[in-house]
């Protein structure tokens, strides 16, 4: 059985007293890929966010590795490069180039010499088909292929955990694949990863487990086989429901046509 | 070909004589604009602070330095300071200080957009990536501001030593000041010297502001 490397106990988050995760707990153990899914606003987002310290929390506690992740700036910058994330919005710095981006945190957070640094982003450039984009400003490549950019720059920093959240929300659906299929290679390598998205295939395709976030709470945690095709609660048949799409005259006009 | 009265400026010292008033008006600008830019970066960041009296000083300064006509101001200092306080601050010191007031304030509002119209998601990018505030502020908030400020500021700069010829209104012999010693000295000898020059005259300001524009242009195309 693999080890636990996060723990989320009676995870509590609210804003201007409203709760937004209430009582959340959850264990992720090493290698295994999470993909949360949940109706819009439902606390994904908030939940990584969490997760990564961005938030305060009002209540429970997350911990790494058996330990409570601390607040103080230090705690803060070692937690942060055990976890990588990947946001929405295309966030490269604009003002650097493709390797600058890259190599930024590695060199002055990890303080590892410019060369080893360059040659790991060369080496994970390639492994996402862009190796020929080292210099190019972030203003020069497409959405798809800011994002798997991004997604080097996180992993050159060797983090533990990979959170990802809706990292193909905001492209063209062309450019979806391609980033997805980055994931996919990644979860091929036994990476650990919490993944949040709205592609339903690629979820079924990609997890170990699917959670369900509902109504500030997890409300499903299955097997995606499980939890796509049997889904068991109400809330679960709904929100999958709004993935299909049914003409319901369609049928009938041809069993009428038919007759 | 009419009278232009270009040959009043070949008379005597007088090309050297604009070309002096140039400079002075050059210097208070410069001086002016070498305190307003570090000022200006400190208020500015102070008016992104969460503060409210703070911003709302800084608001009321800015507002009340905008209002206010440039010239009303050079006199309030110049000829104020002098009855309330009784200090009395030569014309370019008063007209270096209403500079210095002024380019503040507008730096430190360009400062403000310029801080703010970074996104958020800059912040928490470099905070997810481990960097600490301070060198998420050091290696990817400043470097954008300062690339957002640069152009901004340098228009700025060409419109203070434009601003540069109310001073003579405080009695500041800088070059319209000369244009208009010259003029009336010649003005029996060469009726027609007005025109040529305040066209010389128009052509000093022009050959010093118009590569400070081109350069603000340049650097803002090349940094979008
Ligand atoms: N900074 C914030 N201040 C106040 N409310 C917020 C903030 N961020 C998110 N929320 C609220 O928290 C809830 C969960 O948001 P979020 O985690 O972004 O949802 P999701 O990612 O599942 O769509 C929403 O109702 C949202 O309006
Ligand atoms: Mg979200």
């Amino acid at each position: 059985m693999a080890e636990t490397i996060l723990s989320i106990e009676h995870l509590k988050k609210e804003y201007d007293g409203k709760p937004v995760l209430d009582d959340v707990s959850l264990k992720v153990k090493k290698g295994e890929v999470i993909v949360i899914v949940g109706p819009s606003g439902c606390g994904k987002s908030t939940l990584l966010r969490c997760i990564n310290a961005l938030e305060p929390i009002q209540g429970g506690e997350i911990r790494l590795h058996g330990e409570p992740i601390g607040s103080s700036p230090k705690q803060l910058a070692t937690l942060r490069q055990k976890i990588g994330m990947v946001f929405q919005s295309y966030e490269l710095f604009p003002h650097l180039t493709v390797m600058e981006n890259i190599i930024l945190a590695p060199t002055k957070v990890q303080k590892r010499t410019k060369a080893d640094a360059q040659t790991e982003a060369r080496t994970l450039l390639s492994r996402v088909g862009l190796a020929d984009r080292a210099d190019s400003y972030p203003r020069q490549l497409s959405g798809g292929q800011k994002q798997r950019i991004a997604i080097v720059r996180a992993l050159c920093m060797h983090p533990e955990i990979l959170l990802f959240d809706e990292v193909t929300a905001a492209l063209d659906p062309e450019m979806v694949h391609e980033v997805l299929q980055v994931l996919l290679d990644l979860a091929e390598q036994g990476r650990t990863m919490l993944i949040v998205t709205h592609e339903m295939q690629f979820a079924r395709a990609v997890a170990d487990r699917i959670l369900f976030l509902d109504d500030a709470n997890i409300v499903a945690d299955a097997a995606p086989e499980v939890f796509f095709d049997t889904p068991v609660s109400e809330r679960a048949k709904n929100f999958l429901s709004t993935f299909t799409f049914e003409r319901k005259n369609k049928n009938s006009q041809d069993a009428a046509l038919r007759v | 070909m009419p009278d232009l009265g270009l040959e009043v400026l070949f008379k005597g010292k007088n090309m050297l004589r604009l070309l002096d008033g140039l400079g002075v008006a050059l210097k208070i600008s410069l001086i002016a604009v070498a305190i307003s830019i570090p000022l200006g970066l400190l208020l500015g960041i102070l008016m992104t602070r969460k503060n409210p009296i703070v911003r709302a000083l800084l608001r009321l300064y800015l507002e009340f330095i905008r209002i206010m006509p440039q010239m009303v101001l050079l006199f309030l200092v110049f000829f104020g300071a002098t009855r309330v306080f009784g200090w009395n601050l030569s014309g370019e010191l008063s007209a270096v200080i209403v500079f210095t007031l002024w380019g503040t304030a507008e730096m430190s509002d360009l400062v403000r957009g310029a801080l703010t119209s970074i996104p958020a998601h800059q912040y928490e990018s470099g905070a997810a990536l481990g960097l600490t505030n301070a060198q998420t502020f050091f290696y990817i908030i400043i470097p954008q501001t300062v690339r957002r400020l640069i152009p901004l500021s340098i228009n700025l700069i060409t419109r203070m030593i434009k601003t540069t010829s109310l001073i003579l209104m405080i009695g500041v012999v800088e070059v319209l000041k000369v244009a208009q010693q010259i003029i009336e000295a010649n003005r029996m000898s060469s009726p027609g010297a007005a025109f040529g020059v305040y066209l010389f005259v128009f052509f000093l300001y022009f050959i010093v502001c118009w590569p400070i524009g081109r350069l603000a242009k340049y650097l803002e195309k090349k940094w979008v």
